[in-house]
């Protein structure tokens, strides 16, 4: 009885452990192949130089173009989604009625369950024409379609995140700024929003980490021209949309080429381990600021 | 007009674009469901279910790319679903205190927030050249599992933790062993919230592409996968592929393919609320 105790908790720590495993084999897969890439290709060159051409004859190695169509794409989702976002927690919190709520609130976590290949569809088939019809510049594939559409994707990401974070503020704060004789609105802005800002700012933080990561809207909408732009009327590329570019292709493995994709995927994961952290590492320094 | 009249309007003003933005990302899904039915449900006949891949768009059907859709969620099921629970059940009930269980803890959201794509890269190095597996169902079924056991994980403890304290005292006190107290009471009492939480993952990696693609998931694949040794696609690549052509036909191909791959996604998640539902209103402690 005993000893079959302990094996049961010993397989049960086991597979807790996979987790840890997990982590170290993505390090792992990422380093050891990036290292034999940076062996041929400085890194230096990989961050200064202004051209990404690695499958053409004359090869640049410069990341900042996939960087670029990343920072871009992801810029204009936040740009959609905070905004909307927040206004939907606020309006949930201060104005809606608690039976509306309770409809809603599934009803937009409904746009977070959609698989993203269809959105691409829709950026593709649907938002760039519309777009097209009242922005003569705008390429077939573009960095604007794929971004609003992404912001669309995110929306319920911020809107539920901020609005635990709003209704998480004590009453008593809102009690306070309505006996001074405040509308809804400015308790809203002037209490409410700064109390729960750190909640705010972890959602943000975490829907960017989700954009930059975001792969088959770009990859179908936003095109394959790595380009150093920040004009969102043309193609570009972002890092995920490369990775699927060479996937899709026949690179042979170990070649240099093939290692692009690990150098680009370490540049992604770098960034969002360092999103994710930061948030971690504020929601932790800011948790207990009421209790 | 006086100071508070104003900001009375502003107020109501607010309220106004409040509505308004609170509907606007449903409107944008409703056109955008409206849109795909419109474009794809004419397409939708037997031939399309029962049809192998083609070339000419009019001949072509999506047969290979649901079976493995299906495939892979039995398979990542039977994969991510102990696994997970397991990794849950330690987290909640066994693992104490300490700087491991924090480090654990801190690892798994970190996993919950690693882009899918970088899943693929994992699976195309340790499963595909290291195991020497090839691209095939088994490989991607793996990749998807590693993807969201973060997700099952953290859904079977927020189940366990809902179990209050009482049920597990009663449990030691008529002279349970810890386990015994996990398997007969902690698993039953909160195995509907467990079951919601997998289902939801599952969800998710149906609609996964980015990693399958980078593992060599194919796009063109003539045959219905046999075994989980057999190379597949899965309907979102088979979307991917048909919306990369320029010809209008795919893209109607696309959209058909799209509308089962939304009701599969539907449903699924139509299962976890039910059971959320059910599981609130069986059970009051």
């Amino acid at each position: 009885m005993r000893v079959q105790e302990k094996i049961i908790e010993g397989l049960l720590w086991l597979s807790a452990a996979i987790t840890i495993l997990v982590t170290a084999s993505i390090i792992w897969v990422l380093l050891s192949e990036s290292i034999q890439f940076f062996s041929e290709v400085s890194i230096v060159r990989f961050l200064t130089e202004k051209e990404w051409t690695p499958l053409f004859a004359d090869k640049k190695f410069g990341i900042m173009p996939l960087v670029a169509g990343t920072f871009l794409t992801t810029a204009i989702a936040i740009a959609v989604a905070l905004p909307i976002g927040l206004t939907i927690a606020i309006y949930l919190n201060e104005y809606a009625h608690a039976r509306f709520k309770t409809i809603i609130k599934p009803l937009l976590e409904v746009l977070a369950t959609i698989p993203t290949v269809v959105y691409g569809f829709f950026a593709l088939t649907v938002v760039t024409p519309f777009l097209q019809s009242f922005i003569p510049g705008l390429a077939g594939f573009n960095a604007l379609s794929a971004g609003i559409v992404m912001g669309v994707m995110i929306i319920p990401m911020i809107s539920s995140l901020s609005e635990d974070a709003i209704s998480a503020v004590p009453r008593s704060l809102r009690e306070a700024a309505y006996g001074m004789g405040s509308t809804r609105l400015q308790t809203a802005f002037g209490v409410m929003v700064p109390a729960a800002s750190s909640g705010i700012l972890v959602s943000v933080i975490l829907a960017i980490s989700r954009a930059v990561g975001e792969t088959m809207i770009v990859a179908i909408a936003a095109g394959q021209q790595p380009r150093l732009t920040l004009n969102p009327l043309v193609p570009i590329e972002t890092i995920t949309t490369y990775i699927v570019q060479v996937s899709m292709g026949d690179v042979p493995h170990g070649s240099l080429e093939y290692r692009t994709i690990f150098a680009a995927g370490m540049t992604l994961f770098v960034f969002t381990f360092l999103l994710n952290n930061l948030s971690f590492w504020i929601k932790k320094k800011y948790q207990e600021k009421y209790d | 007009m006086t100071n508070s009249e104003k900001n009375r309007l502003k107020d109501k003003a607010f309220q106004v674009f409040g509505i308004f933005c609170t509907f606007i990302g449903l409107v944008v899904l409703a056109i955008f469901l409206i849109d795909i039915v419109i474009e794809g449900v004419g397409r939708i006949d037997w031939d399309f279910m029962t049809s192998l891949p083609s070339r000419r768009a009019a001949r072509a059907g999506i047969l290979t790319a649901w079976a493995g859709t299906l495939w892979i969620l039995v398979l990542s099921a039977l994969i991510a679903f102990p696994l997970g629970i397991a990794a849950g059940i330690y987290l909640e009930e066994y693992a104490k205190k300490t700087k491991l269980s924090d480090f654990l803890e801190i690892n798994i959201a970190n996993l919950a927030g690693v882009p899918s794509i970088i899943y693929g890269l994992l699976g195309l190095e340790l499963f595909v050249r290291f195991m020497h597996l090839g691209p095939v169902l088994l490989v991607g079924a793996l990749t998807l599992s590693l993807l969201i056991l973060p997700i099952v994980i953290v859904t079977t403890r927020e189940a366990i933790k809902a179990v209050p304290r009482t049920i597990r005292d009663g449990s030691f006190a008529l002279g349970a062993s810890k386990w015994q107290t996990v398997w007969n009471q902690v698993l039953p009492a909160s195995f509907g919230g467990i079951l919601t939480g997998v289902i939801l993952a599952l969800s998710r990696a149906v609609g996964e592409a980015a990693p399958l693609i980078v593992i060599g998931a194919l796009a063109y694949v003539p045959f219905v996968p046999k075994s989980p040794m057999d190379e597949f696609t899965v309907l979102p690549i088979q979307i991917f592929n048909w919306t990369s052509r320029p010809q209008a036909a795919f893209l109607t191909n696309a959209a058909a393919a799209i509308i089962v791959l939304l009701l599969i996604t539907f449903l699924l998640n139509g299962i976890a609320v039910y059971l959320r539902h059910r599981q609130q209103k069986k059970i009051k402690w």
